[in-house]
Formats: C-alpha cells, structure tokens, sequence
C-alpha cells in the first residue's frame, strides 16, 4: 500500500462530498434542528431559551438518531456503485492502484466528509449554545460528537457493504434505506412486538437490543450522559446490574465490530469481484 | 514485451477469449481486429487486471495477475469510451491522475501540451468535446511516460475530423518508440497506425498478418462516393463499369467499390475520361 495514493484518493472524495448537494442539505438540516431541539427543550419546563450542553446533548440523541445513519448510509451505498455505474471506477483500477488502495482512499476520503459534516453540524450548533448557555459542562456534548462520529463510520461500512454487491447506484441507495428503515424503525418494533409476544427474558432483551448498532449507540451516549441506563427499563437496569462498569468497553467493542466486520466484508466482496 | 500465454475468459458458459497466446514485441504496434464480440476488448480488459482470468499475461516481464501496479506502471491506457470526473477541470484530472501515477506536477502541463490542450487547462472535462476528451486520454496515458501504450477503439466516438487529429497524435506516439496495442474495427486506422493486426474470431487468435495485408487477407473493401456534374454521370458510370470497377449510381454521384489500396484508381480512370470530379468521400 502506498499511503501517498490513499491520500490523493480520500482527497478527492472528500472534495466531491463537499461538493455534493444532498451531503450539504443532510448538514444543514442538523445544524438547524439541532438549534430548534436545544431551543425547545426547555420549552416544556416553562423556559424560553437555549439550554445547556447536557440537556441539548440528550434532546440530539434522538436527532442523531434519525440523521446520520441515513447519511452515512446513503454515502457509502453510492461509493462503489455510483463509479461502476458512471465507468469510473474501471478506469481508475486500470491505472497503477491496488484495490485495496481505491477501497482505503475512498473509505478514508468518505469518513473524513462525515467528519467534517459533524463537526461543522455539532460545531455551529456548540458554539450558538455557548454564546446563549453557556450553562452545563461540555463534555458530555464532546462525548455525544465522538460517538455520533462512531456511529457514522459504522453505517459508512455497512453502505459499502451494499456497494460491494451492487453495480447500480440507484439499487444500492434503495437498500440503503430499507437498512436505514431496519434500524431506525423496524429494529425497534420488532424488537418490542416480539418481546411481548415471546415473553424474551431480559439478558435476550438486551443482547438482542445490541444487535442494532444504534441501540448501542444510544444505550452509550445515555450511558454518558446519565451515568446509568436505568431510564431504559428492566434491559437498562440489567445491564448496568450485570455489566456496571465494562458496559463502556462492551459499547465500544461492539461500536468497533460494527465498524471493521461490514468494512471488512466489503473489501473482500470488491477485491474478488473479476467483472468491472 | 506484452506476452498472452494461452488466455482463457469465461462469462458463465460463454467463452469470450479461447487459449489465446499472442507475443507483441517492444516497440511494435499491434491491432486486434474482430467483429464485435470476437474478444478484443475482454483481452484488454484481462492485460488491465479487470478481469479475473486462466492463463498469463506479462508486460515487460511482470505478471498482471500477480504484481498488477508494476505491469500497469509500464501501460497507459486509452479506453474506448471516457468516463471521467466531469466536474472537474482537465488540469486538475491530470494532476490527480498524476499523483496515482507518481508524477512529478512539472510533467501535467507538458503532457496536457503534446496532445494540444495548453488552452483548456481551466475547463470542467464535461464541457470539453468528444475529441479533446479522448485527446485528453491519451494525455493521461502519456502522463507517467510508459512504454506500452493500450487502446480500445480511441477513435470510435469520434467525428472525422477529431479522428484525424488524434490519428497524427498516435503515429507521433508510436514513432516516439512506444510498443502500442489497440483494438480497432477501421481499416484507416490499423493502415495508419499498426506494423501487425491480429485478426479474432469467437475469442480465438484466427490469424497474423501485415496491416498492409490484411483488406486483401479479409477481402475488405472500401467504398468511394463521386460527387460528378449531372450531365456526366451516365457516362463516368460505363466508363468505371468499362474499366471493371463495380460503381453504381448514387442521387448526385456514383459510387464505386474497390480494394483498400486501390482508392485513386477511379479518379484516374475519370481523369482519363475527362470527366470532371467536383468532390469524393471515402467510406
């Protein structure tokens, strides 16, 4: 591998997320919902105003929710596809790349668009509530900022993953948001109809919560903010009884499977494939 | 220098190149000639590393299956059709194809200068023509200097007067000393360009022979219109007819079928009739 290739490569994705208007539509719509939900959330207590970093962070979970899996999603399902489609994609590997140069690069140049989309998202949205509020401590916003970026990179791998089986940009968007559907919606009321319906013991509950990377996403940046998971229910009061203080470290193993194993899955299926 | 031992491509049941073994030495030019399908641009494809293939394939030694960036460092490529980054401007594409091919930035703007586009460094590729992009292929694949040069029918999407101007690119190219492989279906082109056409047929090597060689080998021929005064043309028909051209009439002309290397023998044959030749095409 020749890192100067991997850069020139990430460089030039980075320049066409940046360029791309849907990339930029997806940021500004969370800079300013992420402004409205820190105006609001002090609304139901009776306050007009900003609120503080903490109170903000946990009105964004949800927010983050939504967002960034749908554009982490949708960006890695076009990587591949969308330069097959085009023919670009032949032409780049008939110069003097290796495949697991394109991939890296692309990877690398798509990751740090996420980045920057965050930071600029998060950022704005920061520094609005500084100038307002500056009440709270940050850290918990800067953690909520570390594990969206977490979250984002395991939806990236995974809309590789879809990229590396499909040849047709519109296709692999397609799945992309049934996947994103899945996990958003689907995951959460299958999970609860068959909770109810199967009379699951708590311990399945919960590893069957973890499943959903955006469970587990969720379940740390409550973690963070909170302290404990009790507010969860029976599976939060569980797995802080079971797990206590390596919940963190199981969070992030499993934040990091779901970032390396469809990544992963995805190079293998593209490195294979004999028939651009 | 380029080297196909025994090259066999199979899609599912369909054998697109059957066992073909072909050896093209440095510093020749090399056509593959077939009908569409017979296999050419899958070889090219195989010579990229596109295609996972049985057999082997080395340039200048090197085994495209097994050390794939050093055989493509010794290839340029012109594709046949061009896809490009449009957005961005032709300067910035050859840079960044510059950087994957570890070329000093101080060679873009003279490789962009021998293909004739000094002049459109600032603009978007999407909004160069048909010609200036494919100029703009070979450009990338000078770029890095290499010693082979691969092309799958350069000048197929181009109108006549872009494919003259990018033939006199390529016979410079070739006399420059490159070893050049391309696939072709033009008989000018292969005439102009290539020492030796490999013809294919259903993804085998049917045979070898001379550019020169090979109208007469096919029993191609190529079809000259006459555009003649209307009150001649009856008679510039039995004339050619007389002379054992097959011409035939055509609206404001007639048209006549001869050998590749026979296209000036009807204008003799009117000039000695006196009949006087107010323009001509060649087909």
């Amino acid at each position: 591998m020749t890192p100067g290739i991997i850069w020139a490569l990430a460089q030039k994705e980075l320049r066409d997320a940046l360029h791309n208007r849907w990339f930029l539509l997806y940021t500004l719509a969370f800079i300013g919902l992420a402004l409205a939900l820190s105006y609001m959330s002090l609304a139901g207590a009776g306050i007009a105003g900003f609120a503080g970093f903490g109170r903000t962070a946990a009105s964004l979970i949800n927010l983050v929710l939504l967002i960034i899996p749908l554009m982490a999603l949708t960006i890695g399902a076009q990587s591949l596809a969308h330069e097959q489609e085009q023919g670009t994609l032949a032409y780049l590997l008939a110069q003097p790349v290796t495949r697991v140069e394109v991939f890296s690069g692309k990877y690398l140049g798509l990751a740090l668009s996420l980045l920057a989309s965050l930071g600029l998202g998060f950022g704005i949205a920061g520094v609005v509530l500084a100038l307002a509020n500056g009440a709270g401590s940050p850290a918990a916003y800067v953690s909520l900022v570390l594990r969206t970026f977490l979250l984002s990179l395991t939806m990236l791998s995974v809309g590789f993953l879809i990229s590396a089986f499909t040849r047709r940009a519109g296709v692999a968007i397609g799945i992309g948001l049934f996947l994103w559907l899945a996990f958003v919606f689907l995951g959460d009321l299958g999970l609860m109809g068959t909770a109810i319906t199967l009379r699951l013991p708590v311990e399945q509950l919960l590893w069957l919560s973890l499943l959903n990377p955006l469970q587990v996403f969720k379940m740390a940046a409550i973690l963070d903010i909170n302290a404990t998971l009790d507010l969860l229910g029976p599976a939060g009061i569980y797995a802080m009884q079971e797990y206590g203080a390596q919940l963190r470290s199981l969070f992030l193993a499993l934040t990091a499977a779901w970032i390396v194993t469809p990544a992963l899955a995805a190079y293998v299926r593209f490195h294979l494939r004999g028939d651009l | 220098m380029i080297e196909f031992t025994d090259l066999t491509k199979c899609y599912g049941k369909f054998t697109a190149v059957d066992h073909l073994t072909l050896h093209i030495p440095a510093r020749q030019a090399v056509a593959l000639w077939g009908v569409n399908g017979a296999g050419k641009t899958t070889v090219i494809k195989c010579l990229l590393g596109l295609l996972h293939f049985d057999g082997r394939i080395t340039v200048d030694g090197r085994d495209v299956q097994r050390q794939g960036r050093a055989a493509r460092q010794r290839i340029g490529y012109v594709p046949q059709e061009l896809a490009f980054y449009k957005e961005m401007t032709t300067y910035d594409m050859a840079a960044f194809y510059a950087r994957l091919k570890s070329v000093t930035a101080d060679r873009i703007e003279a490789a962009l200068a021998e293909v004739g586009l000094s002049e459109h460094l600032d603009k978007p590729v999407g909004a160069l023509s048909g010609g200036m992009k494919q100029r703009l292929a070979l450009g990338l694949a000078l770029l890095a200097d290499p010693p082979v040069l691969v092309m799958d029918e350069p000048t197929s999407n181009l109108d006549t007067a872009a494919r003259s101007q990018l033939l006199q690119l390529l016979v410079r190219v070739k006399q420059a000393g490159k070893t050049i492989l391309f696939t072709s279906h033009r008989i000018e082109e292969i005439e102009a360009l290539a020492d030796e056409v490999a013809v294919m047929e259903r993804g085998q090597l049917q045979f070898r022979c001379s550019a020169a060689g090979l109208a007469s080998r096919l029993g191609l021929r190529t079809q000259v219109k006459f555009i003649l005064p209307g009150h001649q043309l009856d008679h510039a028909l039995a004339v050619l007819q007389r002379e054992g051209l097959a011409a035939r009439r055509n609206g404001v002309g007639v048209i006549v079928e001869v050998a590749p290397g026979e296209k000036a023998r009807p204008i003799h044959t009117l000039r000695r009739a006196d009949i006087e030749v107010i323009d001509f095409e060649v087909e």
